[in-house]
């Protein structure tokens, strides 16, 4: 016998989980639905068209998935490395008083929304980095991400803009957004190490470093993986900062520090406006790639931070 | 003599014999101990004593992490690694620029440090100090990029917020080329608040419920809600804002207004919140629900009077945080929400501008009055979620511990203040009690007037001619106020017990 005050809680707390359930549904299911009808006029060249022309038909996402990877990869390659180093200093490092500082710091961070990221890669980095790539492309240019096509290096007069709105730039601005909340996690979970083993490693006669790469590091492997996979997640999803930087070009373009480049964000924020009824499915079908991708991202993550010895609480 | 020598020994801060064996006796004995003369070992010594002239103090152990020859091999490097980029730039190399030159000298830094260590530790140690290095400066970078973009959008922003139209105005009046004086982002703050407003009445209620849901209700159906939300979490919020633009706006035939806007960001902050606030429910301790269920509470009643009340703060700082999330996002908005210039409060008709979405259409244009407001804007927005950010602290700082320890201070505090407050009023009490007897003097006066005022006119009249009748009046009326006074002392009295 249930009193009746339990019965209507658990039938409104069951209300609103189905009516969330059906809000979540209708959006991947209306997505797809409307995904559908493009998939269906391009078939598996979806995946390899390049070229974004869905009203003559000629349209896929070969060049911003690829484009968006990019972007992605250079702003975790410059992320992962930062964040580490500043959660490692957060926790191991950092004088105990400068410590919650430190730690609202970042939080805050984390909280800055992405278009002031945006404002500053525009007005400030683009200027500034410029000298960078262009080194980069001179000294490396015989790899091939690093080559610029049009560049002259023996010529000193030689336009600069060649180097501006590239991959390289966004995923800058991007590995700065996403750094916050990647040594966030880190921290938490370098933080979790216990401290038995710590003065254990310690007590042997280990260095700091010896003790951070015996307990800390293998102890919060799981949570810097998974810390990494979500600001990857985030990465790939990112708009409004990727969107001011690059200039949008439809071929793929493994050139990261040249002018031009491109992600699906950026793709949907384009041209949703002009976008015919065909071209609006075209478009989500695009959305439905990014968010496939993002879902995969996570989910791995999760397994990831779950399986490891840190992962439960994090 | 051994025990002297093995015992650290003041000695040899001693000026020699005198004063030694003026303050112990047995100081006598180890003649020229302190002078460095070197000693004459008994003969019946076997054990080896050590020449005295070696230091016979122990030497205090460092505690402190940090030694001199830290500061001088880090500051050496630091010297060298500078002065040899400064020759190789300006004599051998022909690199320039400020980046590259920071990035040699910084890997100068690293090399020559790592040789000085190198001099007189063993190779653990000196990956010790490069690690040590390398944290403090990936620190430094991220700490100090993520300070100066605040600041730098603050600086570029200062154009603009000091005119107070700014605040006030909105864009409909005013022109790209119109000074800084004319125009402001009112509308666009307008338009934030009405969006975040909705899109919260949309997603706390909905959010917490099925939150509750989760964590209370368990069952497989409520495992796969959890999963599908979890999936949520990952949706680009541009794809939440397609997801409106495409149903509302274009099959709907809804127009572009700020409830769809509410809507986008709705889709977008609810599996935030709705993640968040379960792991705000994991953390109740399960013994206060058992408590509350053993005691015969139901299953509403412990959410009610345990659940909820216990995670208040956390719920708190969860709503404050996705809220946060949401006044940023600029695509859903830039999808849903239209632009305008003017102030529009009307969600459901018209479009409406949020602050994100003024921030990206005045950087758009090319004149610089529209950038700074640009900043300007920024400026405002990043104002906005700091705010919310310390409000978040400040909510989340006050667990019930915090609180009870605040009231334990002020409980310490008072008993503190007790005996002073004790004092201080034994020390100004006479002149309290003066102060009231004189008040009451006035009052028993100003009794005695209105009385005489209350005598008929005549009387009053005969009284004031005639100086003997006032007499009498004054006689009549005088033990009166005496017996007052006297009730007014025992009173007093009273008082002070």
């Amino acid at each position: 016998m249930r009193d009746p005050a339990d019965v209507a809680f658990r039938g409104i707390a069951r209300g609103g989980g189905i009516i969330v359930l059906s809000i979540m549904s209708l959006v991947g299911v209306f997505l797809g639905f409307r995904a559908l009808q493009a998939l269906q006029v391009s078939g598996f060249s979806f995946l390899t068209e390049q070229a974004w022309e869905p009203d003559s038909g000629r349209f896929g996402i070969a060049a911003v998935i690829v484009g968006t990877i990019l972007i992605a990869v250079v702003a975790i390659a410059i992320a992962v490395p930062l964040a580490t180093g500043t959660a490692l200093y957060i926790t191991e490092y950092s004088p105990r008083k400068l410590r919650g500082f430190f730690i609202a710091l970042v939080d805050i961070m984390a909280a800055i929304p992405s278009v002031v990221y945006g404002l500053w890669g525009f007005f400030f980095l683009q200027n500034n980095i410029v000298p960078v790539s262009k080194w980069i492309s001179q000294t490396f240019g015989w790899i091939p991400i690093f080559a610029v096509d049009g560049a002259d290096p023996n010529d000193p007069l030689s336009s600069i803009t060649v180097y501006t709105s590239s991959t390289f730039i966004a995923g800058i601005v991007v590995a700065f957004m996403i750094t916050p909340i990647i040594t966030s996690i880190m921290r938490e979970v370098f933080g979790q190490a216990p401290l038995g083993e710590r003065e254990g490693a310690l007590a042997l006669g280990s260095t700091r470093w010896g003790m951070i790469r015996s307990v800390v590091l293998p102890f919060g492997r799981g949570g810097m993986i998974g810390g990494t996979m979500l600001g990857l997640g985030r990465a790939l999803g990112e708009t409004i900062a990727v969107y001011m930087i690059i200039s949008p070009v439809f071929v793929i373009q493994p050139h990261i520090l040249q002018n031009g480049a491109s992600s699906v964000s950026a793709l949907i924020a384009l041209r949703y406006g002009e976008a015919t009824e065909f071209g609006m499915s075209a478009l989500m079908a695009a959305g439905l790639a990014l968010f496939v991708m993002t879902l995969i991202v996570n989910f791995a993550a999760s397994t990831i931070v779950a399986r490891s010895r840190s992962g439960a609480s994090s | 003599m051994t025990t002297l020598t093995d015992r650290p020994s003041p000695a040899a801060s001693f000026p020699p014999p005198a004063a030694g064996s003026r303050l112990h006796p047995g100081f006598g004995t180890g003649q020229g101990f302190g002078s460095g003369s070197g000693s004459v070992p008994d003969a019946n010594e076997t054990t080896h004593t050590p020449p005295p002239a070696a230091p016979q103090t122990e030497v205090r152990r460092q505690t402190s992490g940090l030694r001199m020859i830290d500061l001088l091999s880090g500051g050496g490097a630091a010297v060298a690694s500078v002065s040899l980029t400064a020759l190789l730039f300006t004599q051998l190399a022909p690199i320039q620029g400020p980046i590259a030159f920071a990035v040699t000298a910084y890997l100068l830094f690293v090399g020559i440090y790592a040789l000085l260590v190198s001099f007189d530790e063993n190779g653990p140690a000196v990956r010790d100090r490069i690690v040590l290095v390398a944290v403090h400066s990936l620190a430094a970078t991220v700490l100090a990029t993520l300070v100066f973009i605040v600041v730098f959008t603050f600086v570029r922003g200062a154009e603009a917020l000091p005119h107070l139209n700014f605040f006030t105005e909105d864009m409909s009046l005013a022109g790209p080329l119109d000074p800084l004086t004319d125009g402001g982002v009112v509308h666009a703050i307008y338009g934030t608040l009405i969006q975040i407003t909705i899109a919260l009445i949309i997603t706390i209620p909905l959010g917490i419920t099925t939150a509750l849901y989760l964590g209370e209700v368990p069952s497989k159906f409520s495992r796969f809600v959890r999963t599908i939300v979890e999936a949520m979490t990952a949706l680009p919020s541009i794809v939440s804002g397609l997801f409106i633009f495409a149903t509302f706006i274009l099959i709907l035939g809804v127009e572009k207004s700020g409830f769809a806007a509410s809507l986008a960001i709705s889709v977008m902050m609810l599996p935030i919140m709705i993640r968040s606030a379960d792991v705000v429910f994991r953390l109740v301790p399960g013994t206060l629900k058992e408590a509350s269920i053993g005691l015969g509470a139901g299953q509403w009643k412990t959410v009610w009077h345990v659940v909820l009340p216990t995670s208040r703060s956390g719920l708190t700082t969860a709503i404050i945080l996705a809220t946060a999330r949401g006044i940023g996002e600029t695509s859903p908005v830039l999808l849903t929400s239209g632009f305008t210039a003017a102030i529009n409060v009307d969600p459901f008709h018209g479009p409406m501008v949020s602050l994100p979405l003024a921030i990206f259409q005045f950087v758009k244009s090319p004149e610089p009055t529209m950038i700074a407001r640009g900043f300007g804007t920024a400026a405002v927005l990043m104002l906005l979620v700091l705010l919310l950010f310390v409000i978040a602290r400040i909510i989340g700082g006050q667990t019930l511990e915090v609180v009870e320890k605040r009231r334990a201070r002020l409980i310490r505090m008072g008993a503190a203040l007790q005996p002073l407050a004790t004092r201080g009023y034994a020390f100004v009490e006479p002149t309290v009690a003066r102060a009231k007897a004189r008040i009451d003097q006035w009052f028993a006066d100003r009794e005695v007037r209105l009385a005489a005022e209350a005598l008929p006119d005549r009387e009053v009249a005969a009284a004031l001619a005639v100086p003997s009748a006032s007499d009498r009046l004054e006689s009549e009326l005088s033990p009166d106020t005496h017996s007052d006074t006297s009730n007014r002392d025992t009173s007093n009295t009273e008082d002070k017990r």
